[in-house]
């Protein structure tokens, strides 16, 4: 309010291009040090690639955003990165059911395996309580 | 790792193996085993200790039972899906599951058999319906009876205790169940009929007197019931 439009929009680009540096260095650390699965790596790289302009110039989406019936290119970016985090989210949890269920049948084999390994550690007691016997 | 049964003498005798999910039951564990042992002498048992912390698995061995540990807490699906694992692995002709707890009598595991040998796939054993001692809330009955409704719907045939965990299955509904049993929450009863009703196995039910469960809380609280009903309506309404 008081001061004046351009100086508050260098002041916001610049708290977003903080924000996005801090993110695109978070990744690269993260992709340097081995710790996130390629497919994962890859969609991350390419958020970050997409991030850092749009922080730099938020107006570029304008065009964009007008032709979509959105008034303003920020409004765009932040629809856009909910529906983006949703998905996201959405995914996660599919691979997460997916990593249970694995787990769940290792746990099994390994029960079983274990079993077997008793049975035959112990093969005279496992013969009198196995086999049906009147 | 397959067990040679190639010289067993009788070939028309069944093999049938009882399957017991047992989840931290040290105390009742050996005489609910002692039970079966003593009604079907001829079974083989396995106990799946389901991640107890006790001495559940230690107390089933000593009784006489195979027992097949698993590394971490599956829930009774879970356990139960290992159980038809095992069987199917094994090469049994028919498994039995019962619970740990002794509330399900080892003494009417004959007349489940005798339905199996009869040609059907899924034998629930279901308790009396509105048999004595059982009270319940007004909301209870109301909730137990749809989801007995919504049950013997899908599966075709009169279901009166859907959520029974007393079931004697073929071998054909053991390598079904051995590949995909449902280890939600309480999805071992409702939902495993659902499947079965879904691959055109043969479901009938048989009566039998259970047990009040000698330890633990009652198995049927509002919330369960709740689970159970939503599970149920799901199931009907997004049937595959």
């Amino acid at each position: 309010m008081y001061w004046s439009g351009s100086f508050i929009r260098v002041q916001l680009t610049v708290t977003t291009l903080a924000v996005a540096i801090v993110l695109v260095a978070s990744i690269l650390v993260l992709v340097r040090r081995g710790r996130l699965r390629e497919k994962y790596a890859v969609l991350w790289v390419i958020t970050g690639v997409i991030i850092l302009p749009l922080a730099a110039f938020p107006r570029v989406l304008d065009g964009v955003a007008l032709s979509l019936g959105v008034r303003a290119g920020t409004s765009l970016v932040l629809f856009l990165a909910v529906a983006f985090l949703l998905l996201l989210a959405m995914h996660l949890s599919w691979e997460l059911s997916r990593l249970e269920d694995k787990t769940r049948t290792l746990g099994e084999e390994v029960a079983l395996i274990r079993t077997e390994l008793r049975k035959q550690s112990r093969p005279a007691e496992d013969a009198a309580g196995h086999v049906p016997n009147p | 790792m397959r067990q040679d049964m190639s010289q067993t003498p009788e070939p028309r005798t069944k093999r049938i193996v009882v399957i017991v999910p047992a989840f931290n039951e040290q105390d009742v564990v050996g005489h609910t085993l002692d039970e079966i042992r003593q009604h079907m002498p001829d079974a083989d048992v396995l106990v799946v200790d389901d991640g107890s912390t006790d001495r559940t698995g230690a107390e089933a061995a000593l009784a006489g039972a195979q027992v097949a540990r698993l590394p971490f807490n599956l829930g009774v699906g879970g356990a139960i899906r290992l159980g038809y694992r095992y069987a199917v692995e094994q090469d049994y002709d028919y498994a039995i599951r019962v619970d740990a707890d002794g509330q399900h009598d080892a003494a009417f595991m004959g007349s489940l058999i005798e339905q199996l040998d009869d040609g059907y796939d899924v034998v629930v054993g279901a308790r009396f319906a509105g048999e004595g001692d059982y009270q319940m809330s007004r909301l209870r009955r109301l909730t137990s009876r749809l989801l007995s409704a919504l049950l013997s719907r899908l599966c075709g045939t009169v279901l009166t205790d859907p959520t029974s965990g007393f079931q004697a299955t073929s071998r054909r509904a053991c390598e079904i169940f051995a590949r995909d049993y449902p280890a939600e929450y309480l999805g071992d009863t409702v939902e495993a009929l659902a499947l079965a009703a879904h691959h055109d196995l043969r479901i009938i039910q048989v009566p039998v007197v259970m047990r009040q469960r000698s330890t633990g809380a009652p198995s049927q609280s509002p919330a369960k019931a709740g689970v159970l009903l939503a599970r149920a309506l799901s199931l009907a309404l997004l049937r595959r």
